[in-house]
């Protein structure tokens, strides 16, 4: 949903949220062009990169954090300076700057993070002028066309992190023995040991008991499962990603139960990962961390920790991508679980670049499990399901819990570029009705057309403004007053943009009006669409998901209004929380699901 | 206006030159004359309709009184022919923008003569907004109509009175678009009406009907929005921009968000994930094309998929498309089509009307003409009047595209009675009339146009000389001679301008185009010399068929009829042939014919049925005056009469070509029977008669009823369909040559 500008390159890495713990320390480090400092490093808000010339949207995901004050440079283009910090920030790496980091203390309050050299530098180097000499120890992968062996630590993640015996490919060096494999919420200690059972999500739980009769060769091998359970976790760190047609969304879980000597044996590279994201909440220019949406205290897999949302344009990827190669991801041996249209459109791409076998997942699985998974857990001890009382009354309208425990059948509705619907019945049998390809994207762009907006936030501060009914032309426009025969207000729109076929009523309006115009068309329409599939479906509960109603109360308001309205009160409009996340949880959950299948 | 008038001049488009620019003929016939009005004044069209009595000439035939004379006299016709005016019923229908509603409202009254009008059916959803203007440019009270009503009222009547209504749009095939044959039972079904929004209707039966759903984002979003993205004012041009462009510049597709792995996942890469999706992410200009055709896709595809969920919930599987959106444009049906049959996964039909955007004027009208107890008449589109299905499509000549862009007219006769199907038809639904489909078959389209188009010169000769007495008859020829090579050109250039182009509706043009002149029967004294001919040489004919055997008579007497139907002046080479000898004889007529086998001959069959029991009352539907009547059909008629088999012989009610009318045929029974005893009752009427009686043998006679039309219509009785292809082309497509003969027995499967 964020509107890029430009990417013509430049390393504008300038990570610039203001009041980040880094801060402007982070901003700092970073490569931005003579012109753009001042906004760059001012604390304009990261999301957005509007105004800003030539910038690179996800430049630096990880660079920042991961390094403190490092940064990885991009050999000789990297001819940066000091963005907003006062101290000296220009480092340069002629030889092998992609993966050199200076070994230096980090400041500010993102923590102790150690940056070895030589934790940095092994695994995958790379083409011509960046390529570094190998790491002692790690497959010299940069010299030799074969690898040595295939558990070797340089082998991509799609060799199953879990086949390779112990230690450092979980990121961890041999940790104590680890309970069983759960996932759940509540206080689950480091040694927990009976697993809580997750009613939605059975795939997690431990294995049942083999039977008496099966072959020594399969009790063998599922003993051996048994015994340890920490092989049956997949390796830190946890992601799940969904790469859709506007955003991606990335969901991370930062485990909070890490003990003094896992702290010590955490590889570098994973630590900084952690540092770097759970420190900031702004990537880059354009990568965002919704803290207001953390999921903390939570139990995955039997670690504790925080469940972290973050999002960032799609145009992003490929540099990514490319920071996933420079940053040497692959040595971390994680399996990348993504979801989304992208998860196929990229994977040549993370395979390629960064040496990152992707797990590509089915968007509507992972959508539907991860909703229920949020659900589940509730959000932070709140609900994480609302609906809106009194939808047809402006003044008494307002958002309240729902309690979303018997959930089937229910219409879920997810609207992001284009719009999904999807009858759901049961956790695993679903059906996908239809769809529209008027979404989010179609908001977005039309606005961008119309108004010169570039941002989604831009555009719906516009829409807020704004008055639909110079644009739209209304029943009473047309038949000068309500349409009584068929229940139609005076008020109702007949026809969306109807009043702009006529020039006077084109010049007159203003941009904030068709902005408006524009989203009441969209969401209307997707009500329109979704109180038919209801009907049809014979479903009385419609789940609204995705990422255009963030921040987004006028639709989230008018399909309210629209479902309760038009079946005379019979439909209930439900929204979530985490609205737009669903599919990166569900891919995160998948990656539990995989490792335990194993 | 600029571009409604034929005379072309101002060109402020707001304004309407009354006295140069409206031809009142080509736009407001008949305004004088005019009873009753109804107005339907959507968002952007207004849309008139006006009922009005025509006089026009016909030609009648009498009976000379023979009782006191001595019969069968040289050279004395057999009856005298007259000129008398006869009083019709016409509905006229305009089709204009909104921006000339008041220039027409002054024309009106400036050419309304009729004082008795006292009120204006008005509906629409401009009704309210242009009520006063109305009143008080006309001095008419204006009745408000429910829009729906009218709505409803209007697609119904269409769809039972116009033939070939509706169609379905068939991407890349030749034609695009594909006529439905009337269909007797039209409901249930779902009129999505697009106009500045959009209206979804279930209709049940002809008044019961509920309004089950609607969208905003209809033709004014198209139009509006369109207007704000591309600085296009005009609809028309924004669609002709659609045309052009490629939505998948600015539209986010599939394969934009999976890449190529679209196509090992079994998707469509060219789905559109996001309308306009591009725009959001790419700092690119735009252009206006692919704006507008991302815009049309994006609102044609959200309308076929609510029309969609909207039958699928009321279990419909017909949806017809009326309103201002279509206007004819092949694009934007294309569009809608699609997207109906991907939502509906092919179960559900788009149909399209090609008087969309009448249908709230003509239900209007009825409405106000409810006491005049419509359900006894039938209507038909008349040819000569209507401009066609509207089409702004660039490919037409620009002469058309000119008047259609802005006016667009529809005419309809009324018939005195209602028109119903054969009973005896095997399955009437899909009785279709025509035998070839020329907006389907290039080849024979061209062929026929052709035709017609050589054939015209004689037409207009004719026509002169059927009214020797007329001084203007020579100037009046020429205009129709204009008119009807117009509408040729058209149907060149637009061959489903009128539905499905037919051999029959090319001469069912040309009929209502000469009358619209004044021409009602050009033949008649060529009919009335030869009918004079023929029926002194009946008594002879009779006599030397009576000297054979009963074999060689039952060949004689098919012989007879096939050479009688020799006598065909609408076949260009046997009117070639009369117009130089017109005593081109029968006898000589039966020797051009070919000899058996015949090119479609199952002379067997018949004649072993005729060795069986009689028949126990034969349908016989005639073809040419004259010799083909009298020497042909009559002598077959006694035949079968004195086999006991009742005879009912139907004849045309109105003059086409030499054909023998309903009139004539009486005249010529009347004179027959005073001749022979055998043939001494002869029915008229038809339906109800066809039921009453039984009948169980239908002989179908002459080109035009048994080959171009009926050929291949099923009957539940028996059939006899013979022919004489006067036509080299047709005989060598049928694989046979000029005078072969078709002879086609049939009996109805047990």
């Amino acid at each position: 949903m964020l509107k890029l500008v430009g990417g013509g390159g430049g390393q504008d890495w300038a990570c610039s949220v203001a009041g980040t713990s880094l801060g402007g320390e982070e901003a700092a480090f970073e490569v931005a062009r003579p012109g753009d400092r001042g906004k760059a490093g001012g604390g304009s808000p990261g999301w957005g990169c509007a105004g800003i010339p030539d910038s690179e949207p996800w430049a630096g995901v990880l660079q920042a954090g991961v390094v403190g004050p490092a940064r990885w440079g991009q050999g000789a283009e990297e001819v940066g300076e000091s963005a907003g910090g006062g101290e000296e920030r220009r480092v340069r790496h002629p030889q092998a700057p992609a993966l050199r980091l200076p070994n230096r203390k980090p400041q500010g309050g993102s923590g102790e993070i150690k940056t070895p050299e030589n934790d940095l530098q092994r695994g995958r180097l790379s083409r011509g002028p960046r390529a570094a000499p190998p790491a002692p120890g790690m497959g010299d992968r940069g010299g030799q066309p074969e690898r040595s062996a295939p558990h070797s630590p340089g082998a991509p993640v799609g060799t199953s992190a879990a086949a390779v015996n112990g230690l450092l490919h979980n990121g961890f060096h041999p940790p104590p023995v680890q309970p069983p494999l759960v996932c759940s919420r509540g206080p689950v200690g480091g040694n927990d040991a009976v697993p809580q059972r997750l009613p939605l999500l059975p795939e997690l739980q431990p294995q049942p008991l083999l039977p008496q009769h099966d072959s020594p060769a399969k009790k063998c091998r599922l003993r051996r499962r048994m015994d340890s359970g920490r092989k049956n976790r997949p390796p830190f760190p946890w992601f799940g990603m969904d790469i859709g047609g506007t955003l991606v969304k990335l969901v991370y879980f930062e485990p909070k139960d890490i003990t003094a000597e896992e702290e010590q044996e955490e590889v570098e590279n994973l630590k900084s990962i952690r540092k770097y994201l759970t420190s900031n909440t702004a990537y880059g220019k354009t990568g965002i961390r919704d803290v207001h949406l953390e999921l903390k205290n939570l139990t995955m897999c039997g670690r504790k920790g925080n469940l972290h949302f973050i999002r960032f344009p799609s145009c992003a990827m490929h540099r990514f991508i490319q920071m996933g190669s420079e940053k040497n991801f692959s040595s971390l041996h994680t399996t990348l679980c993504a979801t989304g249209g992208g998860a196929f459109k990229f994977e040549e791409d993370f395979r390629m670049i960064a040496d990152l076998q992707l797990h590509k997942l089915d968007e509507l699985d992972c959508l539907i499990q991860g909703l229920l998974y949020v659900d589940s857990v509730g959000f932070n001890g709140k609900p994480e399901c609302y609906y809106f009382e009194n939808p047809t009354n402006p003044e008494l309208c307002q958002k309240k819990p729902y309690c979303l425990d018997n959930p089937y059948p229910m219409l879920l509705v997810n609207m992001g570029s284009g719009v999904s619907i999807l009858a759901v019945y049961s956790k695993d049998n679903y059906k996908r009705v239809t769809g529209t390809s008027l979404g989010g994207g179609t908001f977005l762009g039309l606005c961008c057309l119309l108004t010169g907006c570039e941002t989604f936030e831009e555009a719906l501060e516009m829409a807020a403004k704004g008055d639909s009914t110079n644009v739209d032309k209304l029943v009473k426009d047309i038949y000068g007053g309500d349409y009584e025969r068929f229940g139609l207000q005076g008020s109702a729109v007949a026809s969306s943009f109807g009043n702009m076929m006529s020039k006077e009523k084109r010049d007159s309006i203003s941009k904030e009006d068709l902005a408006r115009a524009t989203l009441v068309t969209i969401t209307n329409n997707i009500g329109s669409i979704a109180r038919m599939c209801a009907l049809n479906e014979n479903i009385d509960r419609v789940v609204f998901v995705g990422n255009f109603l963030r921040i987004n109360m006028v639709s989230m308001k008018l399909l309210a209004y629209a479902m309760d309205f038009w079946s005379k009160g019979q439909l209930k409009a439900l929204f979530l929380e985490h609205e737009g996340y669903f599919g990166a949880v569900g891919a995160l959950l998948e990656l539990f699901k995989m490792t335990d299948d194993k | 206006m600029a571009e409604c008038g034929a005379s072309g001049s101002g060109s402020s488009g707001d304004s309407l030159d009354k006295s140069i620019t409206l031809p009142p003929d080509e736009i407001f016939r008949n305004l004088e004359n005019a009873k009753r009005f109804a107005i339907d004044i959507g968002g952007s069209l207004t849309k008139l309709a006006y009922y009005s009595t025509v006089q026009h000439k016909v030609a009648k035939v009498r009976s000379f009184d023979h009782s006191g004379k001595d019969t069968e006299r040289d050279h004395e016709p057999p009856y005298e022919i007259s000129v008398q005016e006869e009083i019709t019923a016409r509905l006229h229908f305009i089709k204009f923008e909104n921006t000339y509603i008041e220039a027409c409202l002054d024309f009106i009254k400036d050419h309304l003569v009729n004082t008795e009008t006292k009120v204006i059916q008005a509906t629409g959803g401009g009704a309210y907004k242009f009520k006063d203007l109305i009143e008080e440019k006309l001095r008419l009270k204006v009745d408000k109509e429910d829009v729906m009503t009218c709505l409803i009222k209007g697609c119904n009547f269409v769809l039972k009175n116009i033939p070939h209504e509706a169609f379905v749009y068939q991407k890349d095939s030749d034609p695009e678009f594909r006529f439905q044959t009337n269909h007797p039972h039209i409901f249930p079904y779902l009129l999505v009406n697009i106009g500045s929004g959009v209206s979804i209707v279930k209709v049940e039966t002809e008044d019961r009907f509920e309004w089950v759903g609607g969208s905003s984002i209809g033709g004014g979003t198209f139009w509006g929005l369109g207007a704000l993205l591309t600085k296009t004012k005009k609809f028309d041009e924004l669609l002709h921009l659609a045309s052009r462009g490629q939505h998948s510049n600015v539209d986010m597709l599939v394969r934009d968000v999976y890449g190529g792995a679209h196509q090992t996942l079994g998707l469509s890469g060219n789905l559109i994930a996001s309308s306009f999706g591009k725009s959001a992410t790419a700092d690119q200009e735009f252009s206006k094309e692919d704006m507008a055709k991302s815009l049309l896709h994006m609102i044609s595809n959200d309308i076929g998929q609510l029309a969609c969920l909207h039958a699928r919930l009321h279990s419909l599987d017909r949806v017809y498309f009326g309103g201002f959106f279509i206007r004819g444009h092949p694009v934007t049906m294309r569009t809608i089509t699609y997207s109906i049959n991907f939502f509906s996964k092919g179960e559900v039909q788009a149909l399209f009307l090609r008087h969309e955007g009448y249908l709230g004027a003509i239900g209007a009208f009825l409405k106000g003409a409810e006491q005049d107890n419509p359900n006894q008449y039938s209507w038909g589109e008349n040819y000569a009047g209507s401009s066609g299905l509207m089409s702004t499509s660039p490919e037409l000549g620009p002469a058309q595209r000119a008047r259609s862009g802005t006016f667009d007219l529809l005419e309809m006769d009324r018939l005195e009675r209602p028109l119903v199907n054969l009973p005896l038809l095997l399955d009437p639904p899909s009785y279709v009339p025509d035998t070839v489909d020329l907006t389907d078959d290039a080849l024979a389209r061209k062929y026929w146009l052709t035709c017609f188009e050589e054939a015209l010169d004689g037409v207009v000769k004719r026509a002169v000389a059927s009214q020797p007495d007329s001084v203007d008859a020579a100037e009046r020829a020429e205009k129709f001679r204009q008119k009807y090579w117009n509408k040729l050109q058209t149907l060149r250039q637009q061959p489903f301008a009128y539905g499905t182009l037919t051999v029959r509706s090319l001469l069912d043009t040309r009929e209502h185009c000469l009358n619209e002149f004044n021409f009602p029967d050009p033949y008649s004294k060529v009919k009335q010399r030869e009918n004079g001919v023929a029926l002194r040489c009946f008594p002879g004919v009779v006599r030397s068929l009576d000297t054979l055997g009963w074999e060689e008579r039952q060949l004689a007497l098919v012989k007879g009829l096939l050479a009688g139907n020799v006598f065909d002046w609408g076949a260009k080479a046997v009117s070639d042939v009369l117009e130089s000898d017109p005593y081109f004889g029968f006898e000589e007529a039966k020797r051009k014919l070919q000899e058996r086998p015949w090119l479609v001959d199952s002379y067997s069959e018949w004649l072993q049925r005729l060795k069986g029991p009689p028949h126990k009352c034969a349908l016989i539907f005639a073809d040419n005056s004259g010799i083909d009547i009298i020497l042909g059909v009559f002598p077959f008629v006694r035949e079968l009469l004195l086999r006991g088999t009742e005879v009912i012989l139907a004849c045309n009610s109105g003059p086409a070509l030499n054909d023998v009318t309903h009139g004539e045929s009486l005249i010529v029974a009347e004179r027959i029977a005073g001749m022979d005893p055998v043939v001494h009752r002869l029915d008229k009427g038809l339906a109800a008669l066809v039921r009453e009686r039984g009948a169980d043998l239908v002989v179908i006679e002459g080109m035009g009823r048994a080959v171009h039309t009926n050929y291949h219509a099923a009957l539940c009785c028996e059939s006899l369909k013979l022919a004489v292809i006067k036509n080299a082309w047709l005989a060598e497509r049928l694989g046979g040559r000029l005078f072969s003969v078709i002879f086609k027995y049939e009996v109805p499967a047990e």
